[in-house]
């Protein structure tokens, strides 16, 4: 008897094995965000155990997607340009620009029929800058979008120096209106971010143009070898970022009730962040969407927790910093493993 | 002279020398320098003195440059500087003492080069992507910054302290002379023994250098070091400027005026050859550019606008398309002069044809 087992358990361990390395190569795209996934559960799990099961409520759940619904449609758009292999720093102050000026508009009172589509068309605009200069004239895409983000920076106290409140009732309903289900609530702006990443999902994986982003991220000079349109791609991407941008400028003006041209200092960094611990790859060619908005989710968990135990922000900018290294750290072994056995 | 036409700082030369002529045509007292108490005062001289923080931080970005990096940790670095330095001298009990002063910046300038050599490592040993090795100190990094000054801007009242950034060295600010000491320090180095060679053929290519026997880990470790010991020097002329540590405030941006100094003197961002004189030329065209778009009257909050047109003005002269154009036009207009005067012979060559 107990010499069946130990001769059985070997092989069914061997089985194991072999099934988990199968999908472990088969899946390799897919591990990082997986582990995000992981991730999340624990730091739900790890909050939930500290506050004796104070955090996992509805509401709190809900004004998580609330809090992070700009952060949100930001990697959304970097996800897009971190796939084709660029990156993008210029999408805090773009949301920065975006915000004041339709803030502005409104309170010169234009309808916002006018002011939402002119804060999404700058945003554009300034993508299509960018993208402009990285694919016509093989500009590093750090560089031109440094000039992106100097631009809509100084844009945005061009249209004001100081913050200007927003008393447009449509604006504000995005952000004050709940959707009830039970003690659960999403606002029209959680509706937005997560419509965008809807969205998004489905252009990169059934779309045409999804997959010559993914082509291009993988091998450039193949994905024009094939017949691609890499160049109208690329710069579409960076005006999708834009476009991103803008969209966020518009939800963070609904959330904060105001435009304010300091607003999103530093935010580029926080959307690459969370981009990367979602498992995207920064070489390009590999990550989902649907991982970004995990990555906003840890990152916007451990806010939530450091707030709940009151700790000081900035353990924040720390914790972040240690969870982007060690993201980085396991996306390195994957590539190498996965590299070796190519 | 032809050499220098052809040299990659005849651009950036250009520009700083129309800066400073628009300027004194607009201004004429920018030209100016008053001798007060045997020390020099004008526009100029404050160039001087308020590019020292930028001048060094751009130096160390220059040699991370070459190895094919980038450090967007310098901001971060200046500011766990600063608050180092002064929560040392604010605790000690002899504040205006030289010794305190001393070890404070000592012992700055020594965490700083523990956080290149972080960088360094991430970078060299564990090969992670420079932009995101950095990423990671230049986020944790002022948080860091924040719980050493307990979430405060700790201010301080110190003779010695306040010396580095608005003292006098005979006529000229102390400030002053720190960045010059870097500058030759680093081309001494560079420039005079194989290192800034080696460098450089570890950004051309890393591969092709560690087969030549080039021990490029080292070198690039190295590098990344060398800036986290700029960035902290330059941390502390901050804090001495505005005499207190400001873990918010401290290099905010500075990490990208660097780069652009950096992309401004002609040195390539694909790493490789640099160039340590175009470096500076870099700096001071970014420091006059800041005075003068003051002196316009814009806020300086606006400021933004004009660097990112002239980032896209100087990024474009130097991509090949726009290059190719220039060639173009200058061949056409170069072919209307020949052209003009040999007009007979290619009418002869047209009916030859």
């Amino acid at each position: 008897m107990t010499t069946q087992t130990s001769l059985a358990q070997p092989s069914r361990i061997a089985a194991v094995e072999a099934a988990t390395q199968k999908f472990f190569v088969r899946h390799s795209a897919m591990l990082p965000t997986l582990a995000a996934v992981v991730i999340l559960m624990l730091l739900f799990a790890g909050a939930e155990l500290l506050l004796k099961g104070d955090f996992i409520t509805p509401r709190n759940i809900s004004a998580l997607v609330l809090d992070n619904a700009y952060l949100l449609v930001l990697a959304v758009g970097m996800t897009f340009v971190i796939l084709t292999a660029g990156i993008d720093l210029s999408v805090g102050s773009v949301m920065a620009f975006t915000g004041i000026l339709g803030a502005k508009l409104l309170g010169d009172g234009l309808p916002p029929i006018v002011a939402i589509p002119a804060m999404l068309l700058g945003g554009a605009a300034i993508g299509l800058l960018i993208g402009i200069l990285v694919q016509y004239f093989h500009v590093q895409p750090f560089i031109a979008s440094l000039a992106g983000l100097f631009l809509g920076r100084g844009l945005a106290y061009v249209v004001s120096l100081s913050s200007i409140r927003v008393e447009d009732s449509a604006t504000l309903w995005l952000q004050s209106t709940r959707f009830r289900l039970g003690e659960w609530y999403i606002t029209p702006t959680g509706i937005i971010a997560l419509l965008t990443v809807a969205v998004a999902a489905f252009v990169l994986h059934y779309t045409r143009f999804g997959r010559t982003i993914y082509a291009i991220g993988g091998n450039e000079q193949s994905a024009k070898l094939m017949g691609l349109r890499v160049a109208s791609a690329t710069v579409t991407a960076y005006v999708i970022s834009g476009l991103c941008g803008g969209l966020a400028g518009l939800l963070l003006t609904a959330y904060s009730g105001a435009g304010y041209p300091r607003n999103g200092i530093g935010t580029e960094l926080d959307a690459i962040a969370a981009v990367v611990i979602g498992g995207t790859l920064l070489t390009g060619g590999r990550g989902y969407v649907v991982g970004s908005m995990v990555g906003v989710f840890v990152y916007g968990t451990i806010k939530t927790i450091i707030s709940f135990m009151g700790a000081e922000q900035s353990w924040m900018q720390i914790i972040v910093g240690a969870l982007l290294l060690l993201f980085i750290v396991v996306q390195r072994l994957i590539v190498a493993r996965s590299g070796a056995k190519s | 002279m032809k050499a220098f036409f052809h040299s990659r700082l005849v651009w950036p030369t250009g520009f700083l020398i129309l800066l400073i002529v628009v300027n004194s045509i607009a201004r004429p007292r920018f030209l100016k320098i008053t001798m007060r108490d045997g020390e020099l005062y004008g526009a100029l001289i404050d160039i001087l003195r308020q590019s020292a923080p930028l001048m060094l931080v751009a130096l160390g970005m220059t040699i991370v440059i070459a190895t094919r990096g980038i450090d967007l940790s310098v901001g971060a670095v200046m500011a766990v500087s600063g608050a180092v330095a002064l929560t040392i001298i604010a605790d000690s009990e002899t504040p205006n003492s030289v010794g305190t002063v001393l070890i404070a910046v000592l012992t700055a300038i020594l965490v700083s080069m523990v956080l290149g050599a972080w960088n360094g490592l991430l970078v060299s040993v564990f090969g992670i992507q420079p932009i995101i090795a950095t990423l990671v100190l230049m986020l944790a990094g002022r948080g860091a910054a924040l719980l050493i000054t307990d979430g405060f801007i700790t201010t301080v009242n110190s003779t010695p302290l306040a010396f580095i950034a608005s003292g006098y060295l005979s006529v000229l600010p102390f400030a002053f002379f720190i960045s010059v000491a870097a500058i030759v320090t680093v081309a001494l180095v560079e420039r005079r023994t194989a290192l800034g060679m080696l460098t450089e053929s570890v950004g051309i290519n890393p591969e092709a250098s560690r087969l030549a026997g080039v021990r490029s880990r080292g070198i690039i470790w190295g590098a990344y070091v060398a800036s986290g010991a700029l960035a902290g020097v330059a941390g502390i002329i901050y804090a001495s400027n505005i005499k207190a540590a400001d873990a918010n405030a401290a290099g905010l941006f500075i990490e990208l005026y660097a780069i652009l100094a950096v992309v401004l003197g002609g040195t390539s961002l694909m790493g490789g050859k640099f160039s340590i004189g175009g470096t500076v030329i870099g700096v001071f065209i970014i420091t006059t550019l800041e005075s003068t778009i003051l002196f316009m009257g814009i806020p300086s909050a606006q400021s933004p606008v004009f660097f990112a047109i002239v980032v896209m003005v100087v990024v474009m002269i130097q991509s090949p398309r726009v290059r190719t154009w220039l060639r173009r036009a200058k061949d056409a207009v170069v072919g209307m002069w020949v052209g003009r005067s040999s007009k007979p012979k290619q009418v002869e060559q047209e009916v030859a044809s």
